[in-house]
C-alpha cells in the first residue's frame, strides 16, 4: 500500500462516522447530561426552574415512601411480566421451531407481527377485552368455570401484568428461537436413541441449551416492562403509577421538571445496572454456550 | 426431530388465539353499527370509518406521523449509510464503542430520551416544533436503520467494486453506481423498518408533540386517556392495516425473521 492510501485508509473511517458521530454528542449526549444535571435543580410552584445545585429532589425520592411504593410496584409489574413471557413464551418457541416449514414461517408471522403493531392499539384491544366486569375475559372465565365471580382488570395490577406480557411477548419468543437455532438436532435424536424420555429430553437436553435464550429475552422483556409507559398508562389508569407514568405527570401536569428528571435519572441508572450486571452473570455462567 | 403432541397443539392453538385476540378485538369493533362499544353481532357497518372525517385533528395527526416517519428514516439513513461501511470495512481504534454508541438509543428507555429531548429542544427555543421531532425520531430509529445497512455492507461481494476502481471508477461515482445499488435491499429494508418504529412511537414523543405536531399514536393516547368510544377503533383498524401492509411487503422482500432478529437486544 502506498503512503497516499495507507492514510486514507486511517483517516476514511473517521470520515465516514463523523457525521454520525457529531449527531449522536450534539443531540443525544447532551441532552443525557442535561438531564442528569436537570434533577439537581430547584423547582418552586411560582419560581419555576432554579439552575442550582442542590439534593433537594434526591433527598424526597429518597425519603419520602410514596416513590419507594411506585419504584417497587414498577420492577414487582416487570419481573411479574417477565417470569409469564418465559413461561408461556419459551414452550411457544420449542412447538415452533418443531413445526414444519410453511406453518412454522405463517405462526412465526402472526407472533412476531404484533412487535410492529402499534402499542396504544394492541393495549386498546385488552382495554376493551377486560373491561369492567361485563367484559370478555371475565364472561369467557366465568363460562369456563374458572371462576366464580368476575374479577377487576382494567386499573389493576393484573390487568397490567397481562396486557404487558402480550406487548412483550414477542421478544421473548425471537430469543429462545434464535437460541433453538443453534440447537444441533441430532442430540435430541442420540438421546432417545439412547433410552431418554421426552421428559428427560426436554429437562436434560432442551432447557440447559435454550436457558440463555430464555435470560437474554428476559432481560430485554424486563427492561422493557420497566420503562414502558402506554401499557401502564392505559390499563393502570390516573391512580397506579409506576415510573415512567409518574415522569411524564411530573413533566407535563405538575411541570415539576428537577423532579420528573430524578426519577427518569434513577429509573436509567437501575436499568443499565441491572442489564449489564445480569449480562455479565449469564455471560460467565453460560461462557461455553457463547464461544 | 419429533413432532409435536397434541397436548403441545392445544398449548400453541390457546397461545395463538391470545396473541391475537387484543387485535382482532380491536378491529372487530370498529365495524360496529352501534353507537357504542360492542361486537359487530348485527351486521358490519362502516359507520365509524365516516366519523372519522369529522375529527380532522386525527386526519392532520395522521399526515404528521406520515411526514415525521418518511423524513426522519431518510435522514437517518444519511448518516447510517456512511457509518455502516466505515463500520463494516475497517478495522480502527474506537471501532466497537463507536457501535455500541450508535446502537444505544435501543438500550435507552424512551421515556428517558423523552424528557432528555424535551429538556434540550425547550432550551435551545424548538419545543413542540416539528423540526425537534424529526431530530429526536432520527436519534431512535437510527439503529434499525444502521443495523440492516451494516448487515447488507457486511454481505456485499466486494470484488464487483475492484473491478469498477480498475475501470476507472472512484469516489461518488463508485458510490452511486456500484456500492448503493449493491446495498440497497438491505437500506429499503432499514428504511422501512426504521419507519415503522417513527410511526408507532408514543412514549418518547409524547413528550415532544404540541398541539399542530401531534403524531397519531399521540392523539390515539391523549383520546383514550379521556374517553374510549368506537371511533378510537376504527382509527386503530386504520393503523392496524397500515403496519400490516408494511409488514408484509417487509416479510417478502427481507423475511421478517431478519429483520426483527435482536431487535431488542439491548445488552449485547
Amino acid at each position: 500500500m502506498s503512503m497516499a492510501a495507507e492514510e486514507r485508509s486511517v483517516r476514511a473511517p473517521w470520515a465516514l462516522t463523523a457525521p454520525a458521530l457529531m449527531l449522536f454528542v450534539g443531540v443525544l449526549l447532551i441532552p443525557l447530561v442535561m438531564t442528569v444535571m436537570l434533577s439537581f435543580h430547584d423547582w418552586g410552584q411560582y419560581k419555576g426552574i432554579e439552575p442550582v445545585f442542590i439534593l433537594k429532589n434526591w433527598h424526597e425520592i429518597a425519603t419520602d415512601p410514596y416513590y419507594a411504593e411506585m419504584f417497587w410496584r414498577t420492577f414487582r409489574i416487570a419481573i411479574l411480566t417477565t417470569v409469564l413471557t418465559a413461561l408461556l413464551g419459551a414452550p411457544e418457541a420449542y412447538i415452533l421451531n418443531r413445526m414444519s416449514g410453511r406453518w412454522k414461517s405463517f405462526f412465526l408471522l402472526v407472533i412476531l407481527g404484533p412487535l410492529l403493531i402499534s402499542v396504544v392499539a394492541r393495549t386498546l384491544g385488552w382495554a376493551l377485552l377486560f373491561g369492567g366486569n361485563n367484559g370478555l375475559v371475565n364472561k369467557l372465565l366465568m363460562s369456563l368455570g374458572v371462576m366464580r365471580s368476575p374479577i377487576p382488570f382494567m386499573f389493576t395490577e393484573t390487568g397490567m401484568v397481562i396486557a404487558l406480557a402480550h406487548v412483550m411477548m414477542p421478544f421473548m419468543v425471537l430469543s429462545v428461537w434464535a437460541a433453538l437455532q443453534r440447537l444441533d438436532p441430532q442430540i435430541e435424536n442420540a438421546a432417545m436413541s439412547l433410552g431418554a424420555g421426552p421428559v428427560t429430553i426436554i429437562r436434560r437436553i432442551i432447557m440447559p441449551q435454550i436457558m440463555p435464550g430464555v435470560l437474554s429475552g428476559a432481560i430485554i422483556v424486563f427492561s422493557l416492562s420497566a420503562s414502558a409507559f402506554a401499557t401502564p398508562a392505559i390499563i393502570g389508569g390516573r391512580r397506579l403509577k409506576v415510573a415512567a407514568t409518574l415522569a411524564y405527570d411530573e413533566f407535563l401536569n405538575t411541570l415539576n421538571w428537577p423532579l420528573g428528571a430524578a426519577v427518569a435519572t434513577l429509573l436509567l441508572v437501575a436499568l443499565v445496572l441491572i442489564v449489564v450486571g445480569s449480562n455479565a452473570l449469564i455471560e460467565r455462567r453460560y461462557a461455553e454456550v457463547f464461544r | 426431530m419429533r413432532r409435536n403432541g397434541p397436548l403441545a397443539l392445544i398449548f400453541h392453538a390457546i397461545f395463538v388465539i391470545v396473541m391475537v385476540a387484543p387485535i382482532l378485538v380491536v378491529c372487530l369493533v370498529a365495524f360496529t353499527p352501534e353507537g357504542f362499544l360492542s361486537l359487530p353481532t348485527n351486521g358490519f357497518s362502516l359507520r365509524w370509518f365516516r366519523t372519522i372525517a369529522n375529527y380532522p385533528e386525527f386526519i392532520h395527526a395522521f399526515w404528521v406521523s406520515l411526514g415525521l416517519g418518511a423524513l426522519s428514516s431518510f435522514v437517518a439513513l444519511l448518516f447510517a449509510v456512511p457509518a455502516a461501511l466505515a463500520i463494516a470495512r475497517y478495522r480502527f481504534a474506537g471501532r466497537d464503542a463507536l457501535a455500541a454508541l450508535f446502537l444505544s438509543p435501543l438500550m435507552i428507555p424512551h421515556v428517558v430520551l423523552g424528557i432528555a429531548f424535551l429538556r434540550f429542544f425547550t432550551s435551545a427555543g424548538l419545543g413542540g416544533s416539528f423540526a425537534a421531532l424529526i431530530i429526536a425520531h432520527v436519534i431512535i430509529v437510527f439503529p434499525f436503520a444502521l443495523r440492516l445497512t451494516l448487515a447488507a455492507a457486511t454481505g456485499m461481494d466486494r470484488t464487483v467494486e475492484m473491478a469498477a476502481v480498475s475501470l476507472g471508477a472512484g469516489g461518488w461515482t463508485l458510490f452511486r453506481r456500484v456500492t448503493l445499488p449493491l446495498i440497497l435491499p438491505g437500506v429499503i429494508s432499514g428504511w422501512a423498518l426504521a419507519f415503522i418504529q417513527s410511526f408507532d412511537d408514543l412514549t418518547m414523543t409524547v413528550f415532544l408533540a404540541a398541539p399542530g405536531t401531534e403524531t397519531l399514536p399521540v392523539r390515539m393516547f391523549l383520546y383514550i386517556q379521556d374517553n374510549i368510544d368506537p371511533l378510537v377503533t376504527s382509527v386503530s383498524a386504520c393503523v392496524i392495516a397500515i403496519t400490516m401492509t408494511a409488514l408484509i411487503l417487509l416479510d417478502r422482500f427481507y423475511g421478517l425473521d431478519r429483520v426483527l432478529a435482536g431487535k431488542g437486544d439491548t445488552g449485547r
